[in-house]
């Protein structure tokens, strides 16, 4: 479904990505795992077209993203955003419909308010949130809401980048158990970007780690604790020595 | 020898970067003019937050500055016994001048900063992102109807502006410089021609394309964190004025000269 080759990415002197290949296959949930600063955002931002690859290649259904018509591909993804990115103006239900009031999906306002309140319902908010803003509202709601917009327009594939950063364990176990659910329940490819070990067994089929700007290791979740990979172990251990150098 | 020399290479191409990319920029805006989806609903609230919201501003800068006009003129004039020239000077100073330079300099102070400063919040909250991820072109969404209601919106405000300017030195002239008030009215009114006004309102537009187009330029390039934030609303801020005074020299000049 989704095939990442020989992809680079550059920022100045800084080379993030160098050369990552990687597959999902379509309807699995990957989770990309690797520190902090690996790459990790950049790698599905540059899957969306928010950052041009220096080299290589992106496909979507065997198709070259750069050559799909960019609406239509756009249309066939959802993102939850590290911090929410929810827009400060509107109301949380129009944040939701965002997609349904405008262009090719655009319904009535009524029916796109229905779907909001719908889909808030999903995640397990009340339609009493749906008239407030998103600065009256809780991290760990604020995260909910931009789930719901993430999978309002019922996309094929949904992006989580680092769904439970800054949430406390039990919040963070309920957004996991919601993308668990919603990605079976929609038989959505997923990638999520995380650190969090909880989230990695909570969500995936398979997990890839990212290392130096490179796919280290790649398998299904079964096989994550007995990998055979020195920086794979450091990592899900959470060690402080190992190969992985780590500034003390 | 070669350092400064070097510096000095480096200062232009950096200059003539900067204005590549600038009109890139606006022409992208300008290019979206034409091209749907169109977002109404944005291009009312930007009218509003950039039109009515400055009327107090507007309104009470013209107003002082017409007072303290007249009372100059009338101070000055006072020297070669002109003092009658009050009424004349005032208007074709506020209408010519004052006017355009002030309610945009003011509008740059208002508008650009907010403008730059909500859309680098949006880039560094990646609201930007998420506007492209949900099909929406943050150009048309967000840069298109600011620039272009600041456009529209800037003439009537200058004209306000005039207006109320004028009013000022009317209210000093009258009440304390002992002027006649018809006759002060029909001097303004005697005096002023098409091409004053025209030239006003035309000033008036460019000034508000140029203080919204800065507003979205630095915000849409905005730097991380608070301090990208603060960086842009400061630059832009800047940019926008003196590119407004500027273009007010050049507008003078295509006005006036000859």
């Amino acid at each position: 479904m989704i095939r990442l080759t020989d992809v680079h990415k550059s920022f100045g002197s800084n080379d993030v990505l160098r050369g990552v290949d990687l597959h999902v296959p379509k309807g699995q949930s990957m989770v990309v795992i690797g520190g902090s600063g690996t790459g990790k955002s950049v790698l599905i931002k540059s899957v969306l077209g928010l950052v041009t690859p220096d080299s290589g290649m992106i496909e979507v259904d065997g198709v070259d993203v750069t050559r799909q018509p960019r609406d239509a591909f756009l249309a066939r993804f959802g993102m939850l955003f590290q911090g929410g990115a929810l827009f400060d103006s509107l109301p949380v239900w129009q944040n939701v419909a965002f997609r349904l009031m405008r262009g090719a999906l655009k319904r009535p306002k009524s029916e796109a308010r229905e779907i909001a309140i719908e889909k808030l319902r999903r995640v397990g908010l009340g339609p009493d949130v749906a008239d407030r803003l998103p600065a009256e509202l809780s991290g760990g709601m604020q995260k909910r809401v931009s789930l719901a917009r993430a999978i309002a327009a019922s996309p094929e594939i949904i992006f989580f980048d680092e769904p439970t950063t800054g949430l406390d364990p039990i919040m963070s176990g309920v957004i996991n158990d919601l993308i668990r659910e919603i990605v079976v329940e929609m038989g959505a490819t997923a990638i999520t970007i995380t650190h969090d070990m909880t989230s990695v067994r909570a969500i995936s089929d398979r997990v890839a780690m990212l290392h130096r700007g490179k796919i280290r290791w790649e398998g299904p979740i079964a096989d994550l604790d007995h990998s055979n990979d020195p920086y794979v172990d450091q990592f899900i251990h959470g060690r402080a020595t190992g190969p992985i150098e780590t500034l003390r | 020898m070669k350092n400064p020399i070097a510096a000095l290479g480096r200062a232009v191409l950096g200059a003539l970067a900067f204005v590549g990319r600038l009109a890139l920029f606006a022409g992208e805006t300008i290019s979206h003019l034409v091209r749907p989806p169109f977002y109404p609903r944005e291009l009312a609230t930007a009218l509003i937050q950039i039109g009515f919201y400055s009327l107090p501003v507007v309104g009470l800068t013209a107003l002082f500055t017409g007072g303290a006009l007249a009372l100059q003129i009338y101070a000055g004039g006072a020297r070669f016994s002109a003092e009658a020239v009050v009424p004349q000077i005032v208007a074709i100073g506020m209408v010519r001048e004052l006017g355009p330079v002030l309610v945009g300099l003011m509008i740059a102070a208002r508008v650009t900063s907010s403008v730059a400063a909500e859309i680098a919040t949006m880039r560094v909250t990646e609201q930007i992102d998420a506007l492209v991820t949900l099909s929406t072109n943050p150009m048309k969404y967000l840069t298109l109807p600011r620039v272009l209601a600041a456009t529209l919106v800037m003439p009537v405000l200058v004209g306000i502006g005039d207006t109320i300017g004028i009013l000022g030195g009317y209210l000093v002239a009258t009440e304390t410089l002992g002027f006649n008030a018809s006759t002060y009215i029909k001097n303004t009114a005697d005096f002023l021609e098409f091409m004053d006004i025209f030239s006003s309102l035309i000033k008036g537009g460019v000034f508000g394309f140029i203080a919204a187009l800065m507003g979205c330029y630095y915000g849409m390039n905005s730097g991380r964190g608070a301090q990208g934030v603060g960086s842009a609303t400061k630059t832009s801020v800047v940019a926008a004025a003196i590119l407004i005074l500027a273009a007010n020299f050049l507008l003078t000049q295509a006005f006036f000269s000859a």
